[in-house]
């Protein structure tokens, strides 16, 4: 894994102001730098900038400002080398419905300069269970075979970097496990997968490293462990029989604060810690006699997170 | 040169046709037929000759081109419209494809496909009269041109169009008409003025003339300035479609 494959710096994007609506920026500059090889998750909520960003990369969306640089070719001086080193999967199904799967496939390799090579699209079809269905018309295949089928045509031309948009959304659970084992698969080919996501659970399961994007700021890019760490922040809630007025100085060690007028007693830690110091603390607020009648453990939402991380950034 | 995208391009849109080839001809073969019946027959039986030829012959230059207009407009405004609508636009602007070779893609499959109905038509017209071809080379180099050049201005209107009303506003409401009114089954001449002189105002009036002049050796206008105004619309089209690859408008956001 060396060297970057893509790299952007400065890339914007703004709406400018149509009729009495304002103009919009939808994305800030950003700039990133993608590892060869590598699974990178941008994470970020539904209308964080993520479409946006990649759609630029893609070609699909002019940017307002910056530059992209795609496996050494300028993304606009030299856009046919950059564009054939590029496979996407949109979020959306959007496919021609009277074609056949095969027919659709192959299109999108031609469509990408290559000629035909029906070995390659016989495999390729194959690896994605989608072989037995290369003469169905795609309006007759199920909403997963339909991703199948974006999947393909993504492939068809041998993409260096291959870009999934939401690749979760509306598939499921058989659809999902097959998906993340061919991405492996791929990147273990050396093939290049940047993903968008609004799940950490998908980031933490798929990715090298993670952006957590949100309000179309690209706030930060780490390493995936180091990032799970802050993000996975969990909380312990004890709903108190009698309110409590303050923290006793017994339990300081763990920094709980009170919510709900005293009546919670809430202990933040984080989950990816070996120790979580729940037991301790437990032990602890038994031994002073602390009543409670629930206990409950939530995770950090991810809009939390992206509140707390724009916060910051503030 | 991406040979393979525009190859990609081009049997794709003409895989579309052929789904739907029996429509698309049995059509033209049709309307012809029903023009041949009600122009040349219940008309032409009264009308002996226009500009030294048999009106059943005269009319049909300006039935091939009526057909051609709306046919080029209509195949090649769907060709880009119909991945507009479903989305799979994604696919062709991500693809490496240069404005050039999309619109090479694109408008070469609609003006096959224009040219195919226009020759359906020619052989439809032999049913009913004797038709001569003067400048044969020359009527298929003008029948090429103007069915291209249409699909030029179908391709843009596929781009401009929001919805599939607005891809028949255009042919149904500026072109249908001018063609009626630009001597498609009249001899300008047999006008009397100032409607002569309005007349010479439609552009189609030009097209169908320059045309004619290919079947039989005459026309209202001269073959020069035909050929300057197919060239200019021409020319026209070209630039829109450029001005919206270069802008992006209404195919990239």
């Amino acid at each position: 894994m060396t060297g970057a494959v893509l790299t952007l710096a400065g890339v914007a994007k703004t709406y400018a102001p149509r009729g009495s609506q304002p103009g919009t920026t939808a994305l800030q500059p950003v700039d990133l730098s993608i590892r060869r090889g590598e699974i990178f998750a941008l994470l970020g909520p539904n209308g964080a900038g993520k479409t946006t960003l990649i759609s630029i990369i893609c070609g699909i969306v002019t940017p307002s400002a910056g530059t992209i640089t795609v496996d050494g070719h300028d993304a606009q001086a030299d856009y046919k080398a950059a564009r054939r080193a590029i496979g996407l999967v949109p979020q959306e199904l959007s496919t021609d419905a009277f074609e056949s799967v095969l027919a659709t496939v192959s299109f999108s390799r031609r469509l990408f300069g290559r000629a035909a090579d029906p070995a390659y699209i016989e495999q390729l079809l194959r690896d994605l269970a989608l072989w037995e269905k290369r003469n169905a018309r795609i309006m007759e295949l199920s909403g997963g075979m339909k991703r199948r089928v974006l999947i393909a045509k993504a492939l068809a031309h041998e993409p260096e970097i291959l870009f999934l948009d939401e690749p979760s959304a509306g598939v499921d659970v058989a659809l999902r496990r097959d998906m993340w084992t061919m991405v492996r698969s791929l990147r273990d080919r050396g093939v290049t997968i940047i993903l968008t996501t609004h799940y950490i659970e998908e980031a933490e399961e798929m990715a090298d490293r993670v952006g957590v994007i949100a309000k179309g700021r690209l706030l930060l890019v780490d390493e995936k462990a180091a990032l799970m760490s802050r993000l996975g922040k969990r909380t312990l809630d004890l709903t108190l029989t009698e309110p409590m007025a303050a923290i006793p100085d017994a339990l300081a060690d763990w920094h709980p604060t009170l919510e709900q007028d005293g009546h919670v007693l809430r202990y933040v830690f984080n989950a990816t810690d070996e120790r979580t110091g729940i037991p301790s603390f437990l032990r602890r607020v038994q031994e002073l006699g602390i009543g409670f009648k629930d206990l409950e453990t939530a995770k950090s939402s991810l809009e939390d997170i992206f509140v707390d991380l724009v916060g910051e950034r503030a | 040169m991406n040979l393979h995208g525009i190859w990609a391009i081009y049997r794709f849109e003409m895989a579309r046709f052929g789904r739907t080839v029996w429509t698309s001809l049995l059509v033209p073969v049709i309307t012809t037929s029903l023009y041949f019946i009600v122009f040349g027959s219940a008309i032409g039986s009264r009308m002996s000759e226009v500009s030294g030829v048999p009106y059943g012959a005269f009319i049909v230059p300006g039935l091939m081109l009526l057909a051609i207009f709306s046919e080029s407009i209509l195949n090649a405004s769907l060709g880009i419209y119909m991945p507009k609508f479903t989305g799979t636009i994604y696919e062709i602007l991500s693809a490496p494809l240069s404005p050039l070779e999309t619109v090479l893609g694109y408008v070469g499959a609609a003006t096959t496909k224009s040219v195919i109905i226009g020759l359906v038509i020619f052989a439809t017209a032999h049913l009913f009269v004797d038709l001569p071809v003067l400048h044969p080379l020359a009527a298929a180099g003008f029948l090429i041109l103007v069915a291209a050049t249409f699909c030029l201005f179908g391709f843009a209107i596929g781009i401009w169009a929001k919805g599939f009303e607005q891809l028949q506003v255009i042919p149904l409401l500026v072109v249908t008409p001018m063609t009626f009114l630009g001597g498609a089954f009249y001899s300008v001449q047999i006008l009397p003025e100032p409607w002569r002189t309005v007349t010479l105002f439609n552009p189609v009036v030009y097209l169908i003339n320059g045309f004619r002049w290919t079947f039989f050796g005459t026309s209202d206008v001269a073959l020069g300035i035909s050929l300057a105004v197919t060239g200019g619309f021409l020319l026209a089209c070209l630039a829109w479609i450029s001005w919206i690859f270069r802008t992006g408008w209404r195919l990239k956001s």
